[in-house]
């Protein structure tokens, strides 16, 4: 009987932490996705993500692109930074039809080196745009030439 | 969703590739021409033991069957990593690996 207790409460306490770890989890997790990455325009973008527009030319943030995308479905991207203090790292692609393409949150004690795959519509600039915790915003950026569009089809 | 993650230089390298169509909402059905409806992951977040290591929030610029690489500190081998997205259209998939 008593045996039979302890299962039973230890359940119960594994039960409670398992909604409880359900119903925090996410929302710890998932909070930053916003609006910006419909946003059909740069500035829009910026404004809804970093809510700044004003970017600083940094010869400290490196962005890896191939300079001629046979491919546009399919562009490798690569962003490092030497800044320290980043809070997020995020590419733009200025002429596809929702320019802001993505950001990562960059937590302590993880590098600020992100590689990614994205598509772009056509031949045009990319950006890095590397955010630091006291709001400033670093960022380069390089042509790519696309052969092949790669958002419709 | 596949996932890759080693130590390397006491910290840890995390590849991925996530199995998704990431619809722009700009393609169209190849046997009726209809488009075919927006649908993309919206995040994806890793998590090491209780804390979040790496949050990608994307648009629909981000490639069908996303990559991704990331390293962080502070991971050991046998440790496992929490992965997670969820998409526009709510769709979500959770994901156990252990780091080698």
């Amino acid at each position: 009987m008593l045996e039979n207790r302890r299962k039973i409460l230890k359940r119960i306490v594994e039960a409670t932490a398992v909604i409880g770890a359900v119903l925090i989890m996410p929302k710890l997790a998932f909070a930053k996705w916003s609006k910006a990455f419909d946003a059909d325009t740069t500035e829009a973008a910026m404004t809804g993500l970093f809510n700044n527009t004003e970017t600083i030319a940094s010869d400290k943030v490196f962005l890896k692109v191939p300079e001629i995308a046979e491919n546009g479905a399919v562009v490798p991207v690569n962003v490092k930074t030497d800044i320290e203090n980043v809070k997020s790292i995020s590419v733009v692609a200025f002429k596809n039809p929702q320019p802001l393409a993505c950001s990562f949150t960059i937590p302590e004690g993880t590098d600020s080196d992100v590689s990614i795959r994205i598509r772009l519509f056509e031949t045009m600039d990319v950006q890095a745009i590397v955010e630091t915790h006291d709001g400033k915003l670093f960022s380069v950026q390089k042509e790519v030439k696309v052969t092949i569009g790669g958002c419709g089809g | 969703m596949k996932v890759k993650a080693k130590v390397k230089n006491d910290k840890v390298k995390v590849k991925l590739l996530v199995k998704h169509p990431m619809d722009t909402g700009l393609q169209k059905d190849k046997n009726s021409g209809d488009l075919i409806p927006v649908k993309y992951i919206h995040e994806l977040s890793c998590v090491h033991d209780g804390k979040t290591v790496f949050l990608a929030s994307f648009g629909r610029a981000v490639s069908k069957d996303p990559y991704l690489a990331f390293s962080f500190s502070g991971g050991k081998k046998g440790d496992t990593l929490s992965l997670k997205w969820v998409d526009s259209m709510g769709d979500t998939e959770e994901f156990e690996a252990v780091i080698k």
